[in-house]
């Protein structure tokens, strides 16, 4: 057959599975990042059928996915919140970093895979899915709750510590020497700092800048801005993706809720491409060999994300519950851990190994992380036994 | 009266209260222009028992409602010592006559004695009004008089 036919037919083959996953998704209540990358293992390399055709397609197709993943979680901040949310939380954020990267650089060591491997392992377990923990709080309707806050500004930390984080691991990745290293943490840390400024004191220029009445000129205008400032960064080895986050936040007010509007199907369409197109680069075969390791990774990883939230919101003054809610929120893993690992697979430093392992892991917990959020309460309330006095509009008469 | 602002990274921010019968009660104000009123539960004050998303004109429907009480409360209060005298409130409705018409159009004092002395909108109060005030459809009319003098007003308000 005519490559270019084949790459269509399989191309929209793809799509319109992916579409059925999403629906399904969306009717058992649950993220559909871990059933596109099942779907993405099916058909992938050592799949059921091998999907050769659409792989270039979907290599460039998936970095744009990865780029407007970022950009718009950059458009979901403004500047003035990430600054007060950093003064607010800075400490809950350490502690959270320091629990979930340990975890997962340990057991990359212990397996043997390195320094590399285990600063690629380190990020994955680090980083919670701020999608699917935004999605968690708005469905289950806690939104008010008062230990929402707490976890909104430990995903904040998260998210900024992602643009220092993803810098370095693409200049390691690139096997840049330790100094080469820490030149990267140097250089993203000022880039960071100095768009955080610009985008507090300058960004309505920046704004003004791609705002259009016309959707159609809207849509150019954000879209082209952010490729091109994703291809800049990655140019100068500070990672496309980042590149696109700071773009996001320096985008603020009508002009990013109207960027965020115009950019959401793109996003749903071309992310969609990223997870299964990294499920199709995975061979599920290496995936049973890992799934025991995975499993225990997920578990423990679980605990030290219960304790951040739990002590996180206990810091905060808020009560037992609320704090076991907080911890469980905070499991989800999902789309930021395939990022780190794409991007660590892509590069060819690592082995195939961690792409499966990554793969096992995010499926786990993306999971894992909206049941433990939505069954922590009744557990909690059945390990403390009955509650203390009732007042006297519950009380039974007599 | 103490209300704490948080902001909520990524959806907005949110106005709560604690209320005397330890309930906290408040509004997630959404970004995008949403309202979310939500109640705390009675044994845990960090939850919340209901979360409930407005419109905006159901947000403004509420105020009005919670506003309107207070004004009529008051009123009644110092009417107290005057036999004879209530103070009730009136819903404009989409169906009233009087809907986007100057309130002089209604000739209520003329017709029945009543007072008119606010209009309730959005949450927004507009104190002594005047006959060249429009009435909108969900406003709620505060006003004063006989019983009697009330009844005819609502009578006026409803079918002209």
């Amino acid at each position: 057959m005519d490559p270019l036919a084949l790459a269509l037919i399989e191309l929209g083959a793809v799509v319109f599975a992916l579409g059925l996953l999403a629906r399904l998704a969306g009717r058992i209540g649950m993220s559909p990042i871990p059933l596109y990358l099942l779907g993405g293992l099916v058909f992938g390399a050592g799949g059921v059928v091998d999907l050769a055709g659409m792989r270039e397609f979907g290599h460039l197709a998936g970095e744009i996915g990865v780029i407007l993943l970022l950009l718009m979680l950059g458009l979901e901040y403004t500047a003035q919140e990430l600054v007060t949310g950093l003064r607010g939380s800075w400490q809950a954020g350490v502690m959270d970093l320091v629990l979930n990267f340990v975890p997962g650089a340990a057991l990359a060591y212990m397996l043997g895979w390195g320094g590399v491997g285990a600063l690629v392992m380190g990020g994955i377990t680090y980083i919670s899915s701020s999608g699917i923990v935004a999605k968690v709080i708005t469905d289950l309707g806690r939104l008010g709750n008062r230990e929402t806050p707490t976890i909104l500004s430990i995903l904040v930390f998260e998210d900024l510590a992602m643009a220092v984080f993803l810098p370095i691991l693409t200049t390691v990745l690139a096997g840049v020497s330790f100094l080469g290293g820490l030149q990267a943490l140097g250089i993203s840390l000022l880039v960071v700092t100095v768009v955080l400024l610009l985008a507090l004191r300058h960004g309505h220029h920046v704004s003004k800048a791609v705002h259009s009445e016309n959707s159609e000129v809207f849509l150019l205008n954000v879209l082209g801005l952010a490729l091109l400032v994703a291809g800049l960064a990655s140019a100068m080895q500070v990672s496309a993706a980042v590149g696109a986050f700071m773009l996001g936040i320096a985008i603020s007010g009508t002009t990013a809720q109207n960027a965020s509007l115009v950019l959401e199907p793109l996003r749903d369409l071309f992310a969609a491409i990223f997870f299964v197109s990294f499920g199709l680069n995975t061979d599920p075969s290496t995936i049973p060999p890992v799934l025991g390791w995975a499993l225990a990774l997920a578990l423990v990883t679980a605990g030290t994300k219960v304790a951040t939230g739990w002590w996180a919101a206990a810091r905060a003054g808020i009560a037992v519950h609320g704090r076991a809610r907080a911890g469980a929120a905070l499991i989800a893993r999902g789309e930021f851990s395939i990022v780190i690992a794409g991007l660590a697979v892509a590069s060819g430093a690592v082995g195939g190994e961690l792409a499966a392992f990554a793969t096992a892991y995010v499926l786990i917990m993306a999971v894992l992380g909206p049941l433990a959020a939505r069954y922590v309460e009744p557990v909690v309330r059945a390990l403390r036994g009955p509650r203390g006095p009732q007042p006297a509009s519950a009380r039974v008469p007599f | 009266m103490d209300v704490d602002e948080t902001e909520l990274p990524g959806f907005g921010v949110r106005k709560d209260f604690m209320t005397q019968s330890g309930r906290r009660i408040g509004v997630v104000c959404h970004r995008d222009g949403e309202t979310e009123l939500f109640v705390s539960d009675w044994d845990d004050p960090d939850t919340c028992a209901a979360s409930i998303p407005l419109t905006a004109e159901e947000a403004a429907a509420l105020g009005n409602l919670l506003g309107g009480q207070r004004i009529v409360m008051q009123l009644t209060e110092e009417h107290r010592e005057v036999p004879g005298i209530s103070t009730r409130q009136f819903h404009v409705g989409a169906d009233s006559p009087f809907r986007d018409q100057p309130m002089g159009k209604a000739a209520i004092r003329t017709r029945t004695k009543v007072s008119v002395v606010a209009i309730m909108r959005e949450g927004e109060v507009n104190a002594s009004p005047g006959p060249d005030d429009v009435l909108r459809n969900g406003d709620v009319i505060v006003a004063v008089g006989t019983h009697e003098g009330l009844e005819a007003a609502a009578q006026i308000l409803r079918n002209g």
